[in-house]
Protein backbone atom coordinates (compact mmCIF):
# COMPACT_ATOMS: atom_id res chain seq x y z
CA UNK A 1 0.00 0.00 0.00
CA UNK A 2 2.81 2.39 0.90
CA UNK A 3 4.53 1.62 -1.59
CA UNK A 4 1.72 2.06 -4.18
CA UNK A 5 0.92 5.56 -2.80
CA UNK A 6 4.52 6.32 -3.18
CA UNK A 7 4.10 5.63 -6.81
CA UNK A 8 1.32 8.02 -7.52
CA UNK A 9 2.41 10.87 -5.39
CA UNK A 10 0.73 13.96 -5.94
CA UNK A 11 3.04 16.26 -7.45
CA UNK A 12 5.90 14.16 -7.34
CA UNK A 13 7.80 13.30 -10.91
CA UNK A 14 5.92 10.30 -12.51
CA UNK A 15 7.94 9.21 -15.47
CA UNK A 16 6.57 7.98 -18.88
CA UNK A 17 8.12 5.00 -20.14
CA UNK A 18 7.20 3.41 -23.39
CA UNK A 19 7.54 0.39 -24.03
CA UNK A 20 7.47 -1.39 -27.51
CA UNK A 21 6.35 -5.12 -27.53
CA UNK A 22 6.20 -7.99 -29.40
CA UNK A 23 2.29 -9.23 -29.92
CA UNK A 24 3.29 -12.74 -29.19
CA UNK A 25 4.99 -13.06 -26.30
CA UNK A 26 5.61 -9.59 -24.42
CA UNK A 27 2.29 -8.48 -25.14
CA UNK A 28 0.28 -11.50 -24.52
CA UNK A 29 2.45 -11.84 -20.69
CA UNK A 30 1.48 -8.44 -20.10
CA UNK A 31 -2.40 -9.39 -21.16
CA UNK A 32 -2.17 -12.44 -18.43
CA UNK A 33 -0.84 -9.89 -16.21
CA UNK A 34 -3.76 -8.03 -16.31
CA UNK A 35 -6.23 -10.94 -16.39
CA UNK A 36 -4.57 -12.16 -13.44
CA UNK A 37 -5.09 -8.38 -11.52
CA UNK A 38 -1.64 -7.99 -10.83
CA UNK A 39 -0.71 -4.23 -9.69
CA UNK A 40 2.00 -2.55 -11.69
CA UNK A 41 3.18 1.34 -11.86
CA UNK A 42 0.70 2.65 -14.66
CA UNK A 43 3.56 4.74 -15.98
CA UNK A 44 4.08 2.74 -18.92
CA UNK A 45 2.73 3.33 -22.33
CA UNK A 46 2.71 -0.12 -24.67
CA UNK A 47 2.86 0.13 -28.21
CA UNK A 48 1.95 -3.59 -29.78
CA UNK A 49 4.32 -4.31 -32.90
CA UNK A 50 3.87 -8.08 -34.86
CA UNK A 51 7.44 -8.56 -33.49
CA UNK A 52 10.77 -7.60 -32.18
CA UNK A 53 12.32 -7.80 -35.52
CA UNK A 54 9.55 -4.89 -36.61
CA UNK A 55 11.19 -2.88 -34.13
CA UNK A 56 12.95 -0.16 -36.06
CA UNK A 57 15.75 2.00 -33.91
CA UNK A 58 13.84 4.78 -35.17
CA UNK A 59 10.80 3.98 -33.30
CA UNK A 60 13.30 4.38 -30.14
CA UNK A 61 14.09 7.30 -31.09
CA UNK A 62 11.24 8.88 -32.15
CA UNK A 63 10.23 7.69 -28.13
CA UNK A 64 12.56 9.95 -27.04
CA UNK A 65 11.90 12.55 -28.98
CA UNK A 66 8.21 12.27 -28.36
CA UNK A 67 9.07 13.02 -24.92
CA UNK A 68 9.69 9.30 -23.15
CA UNK A 69 12.07 9.54 -20.30
CA UNK A 70 12.41 5.61 -20.35
CA UNK A 71 12.04 3.24 -23.57
CA UNK A 72 11.91 -0.77 -22.86
CA UNK A 73 12.05 -3.03 -25.82
CA UNK A 74 10.79 -6.19 -25.43
CA UNK A 75 9.87 -9.87 -27.45
CA UNK A 76 10.24 -13.74 -27.40
CA UNK A 77 12.99 -15.18 -25.63
CA UNK A 78 15.61 -16.99 -28.55
CA UNK A 79 14.16 -19.37 -30.04
CA UNK A 80 10.74 -18.57 -29.22
CA UNK A 81 9.87 -16.25 -32.10
CA UNK A 82 6.61 -16.54 -34.27
CA UNK A 83 8.44 -15.88 -37.05
CA UNK A 84 11.01 -17.90 -36.48
CA UNK A 85 14.10 -15.34 -36.57
CA UNK A 86 12.19 -11.94 -35.97
CA UNK A 87 13.91 -11.77 -32.59
CA UNK A 88 17.68 -12.93 -33.71
CA UNK A 89 18.11 -10.54 -36.16
CA UNK A 90 16.53 -7.58 -34.04
CA UNK A 91 19.19 -8.73 -31.28
CA UNK A 92 22.12 -8.03 -33.91
CA UNK A 93 20.62 -4.65 -34.86
CA UNK A 94 19.89 -4.08 -30.86
CA UNK A 95 23.98 -4.96 -30.26
CA UNK A 96 24.53 -1.82 -32.42
CA UNK A 97 21.57 0.20 -31.63
CA UNK A 98 22.65 0.07 -27.78
CA UNK A 99 26.61 0.74 -28.56
CA UNK A 100 25.57 3.71 -30.87
CA UNK A 101 23.22 5.13 -28.10
CA UNK A 102 26.05 4.52 -25.01
CA UNK A 103 28.75 6.27 -27.31
CA UNK A 104 25.91 9.35 -27.82
CA UNK A 105 26.09 9.48 -24.53
CA UNK A 106 22.50 8.39 -23.70
CA UNK A 107 22.18 6.74 -20.05
CA UNK A 108 21.53 3.35 -20.24
CA UNK A 109 19.32 3.27 -17.42
CA UNK A 110 16.66 4.68 -19.89
CA UNK A 111 16.97 2.09 -22.50
CA UNK A 112 16.19 -1.79 -21.49
CA UNK A 113 15.49 -4.75 -23.84
CA UNK A 114 14.43 -8.00 -22.20
CA UNK A 115 12.75 -11.33 -23.09
CA UNK A 116 9.03 -11.63 -21.62
CA UNK A 117 7.21 -15.13 -23.06
CA UNK A 118 3.27 -15.32 -22.25
CA UNK A 119 3.58 -16.78 -19.38
CA UNK A 120 5.82 -14.74 -17.57
CA UNK A 121 3.33 -12.23 -16.04
CA UNK A 122 5.36 -11.50 -12.73
CA UNK A 123 8.67 -11.03 -14.82
CA UNK A 124 6.78 -8.21 -16.76
CA UNK A 125 5.39 -7.01 -13.33
CA UNK A 126 8.49 -7.17 -11.59
CA UNK A 127 10.20 -5.47 -14.75
CA UNK A 128 7.87 -2.30 -15.46
CA UNK A 129 8.13 -1.83 -11.66
CA UNK A 130 12.18 -2.05 -11.81
CA UNK A 131 12.17 0.17 -14.63
CA UNK A 132 9.88 2.76 -13.31
CA UNK A 133 11.76 3.33 -10.20
CA UNK A 134 15.10 3.49 -11.87
CA UNK A 135 13.95 6.31 -14.85
CA UNK A 136 12.03 8.07 -11.54
CA UNK A 137 15.48 8.14 -9.70
CA UNK A 138 17.14 9.72 -12.30
CA UNK A 139 14.40 12.31 -13.39
CA UNK A 140 12.89 13.78 -16.14
CA UNK A 141 15.14 13.47 -19.53
CA UNK A 142 15.98 16.94 -19.58
CA UNK A 143 18.42 16.72 -22.29
CA UNK A 144 16.74 15.15 -24.96
CA UNK A 145 13.26 17.49 -23.99
CA UNK A 146 15.87 20.92 -24.44
CA UNK A 147 16.66 19.74 -27.82
CA UNK A 148 13.23 19.26 -28.53
CA UNK A 149 12.87 23.05 -28.02
CA UNK B 1 52.99 3.21 -62.37
CA UNK B 2 50.99 5.65 -64.60
CA UNK B 3 52.31 4.63 -67.30
CA UNK B 4 50.86 1.31 -66.67
CA UNK B 5 48.20 2.36 -65.51
CA UNK B 6 47.51 4.13 -69.27
CA UNK B 7 48.74 1.11 -70.86
CA UNK B 8 45.75 -1.17 -68.98
CA UNK B 9 43.20 1.52 -69.51
CA UNK B 10 43.96 1.87 -73.53
CA UNK B 11 43.92 -1.85 -73.55
CA UNK B 12 40.57 -2.69 -71.94
CA UNK B 13 39.16 0.38 -73.94
CA UNK B 14 40.60 -0.79 -77.36
CA UNK B 15 39.90 -4.61 -77.00
CA UNK B 16 36.60 -3.81 -75.83
CA UNK B 17 36.24 -5.57 -73.12
CA UNK B 18 34.85 -2.25 -70.69
CA UNK B 19 33.01 0.45 -72.20
CA UNK B 20 34.40 3.24 -69.53
CA UNK B 21 37.11 3.24 -66.96
CA UNK B 22 36.69 5.37 -64.21
CA UNK B 23 39.45 7.33 -62.65
CA UNK B 24 41.50 10.35 -61.13
CA UNK B 25 42.73 12.62 -63.57
CA UNK B 26 43.81 16.56 -62.98
CA UNK B 27 41.88 19.64 -62.69
CA UNK B 28 42.31 22.56 -65.57
CA UNK B 29 44.91 23.98 -62.48
CA UNK B 30 46.91 20.82 -61.67
CA UNK B 31 46.32 21.25 -58.13
CA UNK B 32 43.42 18.62 -57.27
CA UNK B 33 42.54 15.47 -58.64
CA UNK B 34 38.99 15.08 -59.70
CA UNK B 35 36.99 11.86 -61.23
CA UNK B 36 37.18 11.45 -65.14
CA UNK B 37 35.13 9.13 -67.15
CA UNK B 38 37.58 7.87 -69.90
CA UNK B 39 35.51 6.47 -72.68
CA UNK B 40 37.49 7.32 -75.75
CA UNK B 41 41.03 5.22 -75.91
CA UNK B 42 42.93 8.01 -77.08
CA UNK B 43 42.05 9.99 -73.93
CA UNK B 44 43.85 7.14 -71.70
CA UNK B 45 46.84 9.99 -71.31
CA UNK B 46 44.17 11.55 -68.67
CA UNK B 47 44.64 9.12 -66.05
CA UNK B 48 46.62 9.71 -63.02
CA UNK B 49 47.44 8.51 -59.91
CA UNK B 50 49.03 10.03 -56.72
CA UNK B 51 48.64 10.65 -53.37
CA UNK B 52 45.98 13.13 -53.98
CA UNK B 53 43.72 10.55 -54.94
CA UNK B 54 41.76 10.08 -51.90
CA UNK B 55 38.21 10.16 -53.49
CA UNK B 56 36.78 7.07 -53.18
CA UNK B 57 35.12 6.12 -57.03
CA UNK B 58 33.22 3.26 -56.07
CA UNK B 59 30.12 5.29 -55.56
CA UNK B 60 30.10 5.40 -59.20
CA UNK B 61 29.17 1.94 -59.30
CA UNK B 62 25.89 2.50 -57.39
CA UNK B 63 22.64 2.87 -58.47
CA UNK B 64 22.71 6.51 -57.91
CA UNK B 65 24.39 7.17 -61.14
CA UNK B 66 22.43 5.46 -63.33
CA UNK B 67 23.55 7.78 -66.35
CA UNK B 68 27.27 5.95 -66.01
CA UNK B 69 25.94 2.21 -65.80
CA UNK B 70 24.24 3.00 -68.91
CA UNK B 71 27.61 3.08 -70.68
CA UNK B 72 28.20 -0.15 -70.25
CA UNK B 73 30.71 -2.13 -68.37
CA UNK B 74 33.17 0.16 -66.03
CA UNK B 75 36.72 -0.67 -65.05
CA UNK B 76 37.22 1.25 -62.11
CA UNK B 77 40.76 2.33 -60.50
CA UNK B 78 40.43 1.79 -57.25
CA UNK B 79 42.84 1.43 -53.87
CA UNK B 80 42.71 -1.32 -51.32
CA UNK B 81 40.08 1.46 -49.51
CA UNK B 82 37.75 1.22 -52.25
CA UNK B 83 37.91 -2.06 -52.74
CA UNK B 84 36.37 -2.62 -49.56
CA UNK B 85 33.31 -0.53 -50.62
CA UNK B 86 32.99 -2.76 -53.80
CA UNK B 87 33.06 -5.95 -52.13
CA UNK B 88 30.09 -4.68 -49.79
CA UNK B 89 28.38 -3.56 -52.87
CA UNK B 90 29.27 -7.21 -54.95
CA UNK B 91 28.24 -9.10 -51.52
CA UNK B 92 24.57 -6.80 -50.68
CA UNK B 93 23.52 -7.45 -54.71
CA UNK B 94 24.06 -4.04 -55.88
CA UNK B 95 26.92 -4.85 -58.38
CA UNK B 96 27.95 -8.63 -59.99
CA UNK B 97 31.50 -8.94 -59.75
CA UNK B 98 31.62 -10.25 -63.38
CA UNK B 99 30.64 -6.54 -64.47
CA UNK B 100 33.37 -4.43 -62.80
CA UNK B 101 36.98 -4.68 -63.99
CA UNK B 102 39.01 -3.47 -61.15
CA UNK B 103 42.11 -2.20 -61.31
CA UNK B 104 44.09 -2.08 -57.79
CA UNK B 105 46.27 0.11 -57.21
CA UNK B 106 49.25 -0.51 -54.60
CA UNK B 107 49.25 2.93 -52.22
CA UNK B 108 51.11 4.23 -50.02
CA UNK B 109 48.69 6.43 -48.73
CA UNK B 110 46.68 9.60 -49.43
CA UNK B 111 46.33 12.82 -48.04
CA UNK B 112 43.36 13.51 -46.06
CA UNK B 113 41.87 16.61 -47.62
CA UNK B 114 43.36 17.43 -50.93
CA UNK B 115 44.02 20.99 -49.73
CA UNK B 116 46.63 20.21 -47.21
CA UNK B 117 48.88 18.58 -49.88
CA UNK B 118 52.56 20.63 -49.66
CA UNK B 119 54.32 18.08 -52.22
CA UNK B 120 55.06 15.80 -49.91
CA UNK B 121 53.24 12.91 -48.17
CA UNK B 122 53.97 13.25 -44.73
CA UNK B 123 52.06 11.47 -41.61
CA UNK B 124 50.34 14.03 -40.10
CA UNK B 125 48.19 14.35 -43.43
CA UNK B 126 46.79 10.95 -44.02
CA UNK B 127 43.41 10.47 -42.49
CA UNK B 128 43.66 7.59 -40.00
CA UNK B 129 42.57 4.68 -42.15
CA UNK B 130 45.93 5.44 -44.26
CA UNK B 131 47.70 4.53 -40.35
CA UNK B 132 45.42 1.34 -40.01
CA UNK B 133 45.40 -0.06 -43.98
CA UNK B 134 45.72 -3.98 -44.33
CA UNK B 135 44.67 -3.02 -47.64
CA UNK B 136 48.17 -1.15 -49.27
CA UNK B 137 48.34 -4.15 -52.08
CA UNK B 138 45.21 -4.18 -53.29
CA UNK B 139 42.74 -7.61 -51.97
CA UNK B 140 40.54 -8.27 -54.79
CA UNK B 141 41.16 -7.19 -58.46
CA UNK B 142 41.69 -7.95 -61.69
CA UNK B 143 44.61 -6.63 -62.09
CA UNK B 144 47.16 -5.09 -59.80
CA UNK B 145 49.00 -1.92 -60.95
CA UNK B 146 52.60 -1.09 -58.81
CA UNK B 147 55.31 -2.88 -56.75
CA UNK B 148 54.20 -4.55 -53.56
CA UNK B 149 54.64 -2.25 -50.63
CA UNK B 150 55.68 -3.40 -47.64
CA UNK B 151 53.51 -1.91 -44.38
CA UNK B 152 52.20 -4.02 -41.58
CA UNK B 153 49.17 -2.55 -39.96
CA UNK B 154 50.20 -1.54 -36.04
CA UNK B 155 48.16 -4.07 -33.97
CA UNK B 156 46.15 -1.81 -31.75
CA UNK B 157 44.59 1.19 -34.34
CA UNK B 158 46.06 3.82 -33.94
CA UNK B 159 45.59 7.91 -35.49
CA UNK B 160 43.46 10.50 -34.05
CA UNK B 161 40.02 8.85 -34.18
CA UNK B 162 40.76 5.88 -32.61
CA UNK B 163 42.50 7.72 -29.61
CA UNK B 164 39.54 9.83 -29.20
CA UNK B 165 37.47 6.48 -28.95
CA UNK B 166 39.22 5.74 -26.11
CA UNK B 167 39.19 8.96 -24.76
CA UNK B 168 35.71 8.91 -25.21
CA UNK B 169 35.13 5.71 -23.66
CA UNK B 170 36.23 6.88 -20.55
CA UNK B 171 33.92 10.38 -20.66
CA UNK B 172 30.39 10.37 -18.47
CA UNK B 173 27.30 9.91 -20.47
CA UNK B 174 26.29 13.74 -20.04
CA UNK B 175 29.84 14.46 -21.49
CA UNK B 176 29.66 12.53 -24.17
CA UNK B 177 26.09 14.09 -25.18
CA UNK B 178 27.25 17.66 -24.95
CA UNK B 179 30.15 16.48 -27.07
CA UNK B 180 27.59 14.95 -29.67
CA UNK B 181 24.89 17.92 -29.35
CA UNK B 182 27.24 20.56 -29.91
CA UNK B 183 28.64 18.79 -33.02
CA UNK B 184 25.12 18.01 -34.63
CA UNK B 185 23.68 21.38 -33.72
CA UNK B 186 26.18 22.29 -36.24
CA UNK B 187 24.50 20.18 -39.12
CA UNK B 188 22.72 21.54 -42.11
CA UNK B 189 20.95 18.67 -43.41
CA UNK B 190 22.55 19.04 -46.46
CA UNK B 191 22.94 15.16 -46.67
CA UNK B 192 26.47 15.41 -48.29
CA UNK B 193 27.63 11.92 -45.79
CA UNK B 194 24.92 10.39 -47.77
CA UNK B 195 26.00 11.09 -51.22
CA UNK B 196 29.05 10.52 -50.75
CA UNK B 197 28.60 7.26 -49.31
CA UNK B 198 28.66 4.60 -52.09
CA UNK B 199 26.69 2.31 -49.17
CA UNK B 200 24.16 4.60 -49.02
CA UNK B 201 22.56 3.80 -52.18
CA UNK B 202 18.90 3.37 -51.43
CA UNK B 203 16.49 4.89 -53.65
CA UNK B 204 14.70 6.31 -51.52
CA UNK B 205 16.30 7.07 -48.04
CA UNK B 206 13.94 7.23 -44.73
CA UNK B 207 14.68 10.57 -44.20
CA UNK B 208 13.43 11.44 -47.74
CA UNK B 209 10.24 9.59 -46.98
CA UNK B 210 7.44 11.97 -45.13
CA UNK B 211 4.30 9.68 -44.84
CA UNK B 212 5.01 8.96 -42.09
CA UNK B 213 7.86 11.13 -41.57
CA UNK B 214 10.46 10.11 -38.73
CA UNK B 215 12.96 12.20 -39.14
CA UNK B 216 13.02 15.76 -39.30
CA UNK B 217 14.31 17.15 -42.37
CA UNK B 218 14.62 21.14 -41.34
CA UNK B 219 18.27 21.63 -39.74
CA UNK B 220 17.15 21.31 -36.10
CA UNK B 221 18.49 19.79 -33.40
CA UNK B 222 15.98 17.59 -33.24
CA UNK B 223 16.00 15.80 -36.57
CA UNK B 224 19.67 16.19 -36.78
CA UNK B 225 20.46 14.01 -33.84
CA UNK B 226 17.65 11.47 -35.64
CA UNK B 227 19.76 11.94 -38.68
CA UNK B 228 23.10 11.28 -37.63
CA UNK B 229 22.14 8.18 -35.61
CA UNK B 230 20.26 6.81 -38.36
CA UNK B 231 22.64 7.30 -40.60
CA UNK B 232 25.43 5.36 -38.27
CA UNK B 233 22.95 2.78 -37.51
CA UNK B 234 22.63 2.11 -41.39
CA UNK B 235 26.13 1.94 -41.89
CA UNK B 236 26.48 -0.34 -38.54
CA UNK B 237 28.44 -3.70 -39.84
CA UNK B 238 28.49 -2.22 -43.60
CA UNK B 239 31.08 0.64 -42.93
CA UNK B 240 34.80 0.09 -44.30
CA UNK B 241 35.74 3.63 -42.29
CA UNK B 242 36.71 5.42 -46.07
CA UNK B 243 36.03 8.50 -44.28
CA UNK B 244 34.15 10.26 -47.27
CA UNK B 245 31.06 11.00 -45.48
CA UNK B 246 33.21 12.82 -42.93
CA UNK B 247 35.31 15.06 -46.03
CA UNK B 248 31.87 15.77 -47.63
CA UNK B 249 30.51 17.50 -44.40
CA UNK B 250 30.54 21.05 -44.84
CA UNK B 251 29.91 21.28 -41.25
CA UNK B 252 32.99 18.85 -39.71
CA UNK B 253 30.72 16.89 -38.11
CA UNK B 254 33.43 14.05 -36.81
CA UNK B 255 31.25 11.30 -38.47
CA UNK B 256 34.09 9.04 -38.57
CA UNK B 257 34.61 8.92 -34.61
CA UNK B 258 31.10 7.59 -34.55
CA UNK B 259 31.27 4.64 -37.54
CA UNK B 260 34.80 3.72 -36.54
CA UNK B 261 33.50 3.28 -33.13
CA UNK B 262 30.54 1.40 -34.36
CA UNK B 263 33.24 -0.81 -36.73
CA UNK B 264 34.76 -1.79 -33.55
CA UNK B 265 31.65 -2.80 -32.08
CA UNK B 266 30.70 -5.22 -34.51
CA UNK B 267 34.25 -6.64 -34.70
CA UNK B 268 34.29 -7.27 -31.25
CA UNK B 269 30.23 -8.65 -31.22
CA UNK B 270 30.04 -10.48 -34.24
CA UNK B 271 34.15 -11.09 -34.98
CA UNK B 272 33.34 -9.14 -38.56
CA UNK B 273 35.26 -6.84 -40.38
CA UNK B 274 33.74 -5.20 -43.56
CA UNK B 275 35.01 -5.06 -46.72
CA UNK B 276 37.34 -8.13 -46.99
CA UNK B 277 35.01 -11.11 -48.42
CA UNK B 278 32.20 -11.34 -50.82
CA UNK B 279 30.90 -14.42 -49.95
CA UNK B 280 30.47 -13.34 -46.27
CA UNK B 281 26.85 -11.95 -45.20
CA UNK B 282 27.10 -8.42 -43.30
CA UNK B 283 26.55 -8.94 -39.95
CA UNK B 284 23.44 -7.57 -39.79
CA UNK B 285 21.55 -9.56 -41.85
CA UNK B 286 22.23 -12.89 -41.01
CA UNK B 287 22.03 -13.57 -37.10
CA UNK B 288 23.42 -16.46 -35.20
CA UNK B 289 21.49 -18.40 -32.56
CA UNK B 290 24.54 -18.08 -29.72
CA UNK B 291 25.09 -14.50 -30.07
CA UNK B 292 25.30 -12.15 -26.69
CA UNK B 293 22.70 -11.03 -25.60
CA UNK B 294 23.89 -10.03 -22.02
CA UNK B 295 22.39 -6.68 -21.76
CA UNK B 296 19.18 -8.32 -22.53
CA UNK B 297 17.23 -8.88 -19.07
Amino acid sequence: MSEKSQATAPGGFEPKITALVCNWCTYAGADLAGTSRMEYRPNVRIVKLPCTGRIDPLFIIKAFEKGADGVLVSGCHPGDCHYTAGNYHSRRRWVGFKGLMEFTGIDMRRLHFSWISASEAIKWVDLINNVTDEVKALGPFTDYQQINE
Amino acid sequence: MEEQLRKEARRLLTEGEVAVVIGYGWNSRKTRVTPVFITNPDDADKLVFNALCVNNLSIYLTRKYKDIKALGKPAIVAKGCDIKNIVICVSEGQVARDNVYIIGMSCTGVVYKQELWQGELTDNIMPTKCHNCEVRNPHVTDIVIGDKVDFTPPEEPTGMVFDKIREFDRKTPKERWDFWIDHFNRCIKCYACRQACSLCYCERCITDKNQPQWIETSAHERGNLAWNLIRAQHLTGRCTECGECERACPANIPLNLVNSKQALIVKESFGYKSGFDMEEHPPMIVYKPEDKDDFIK
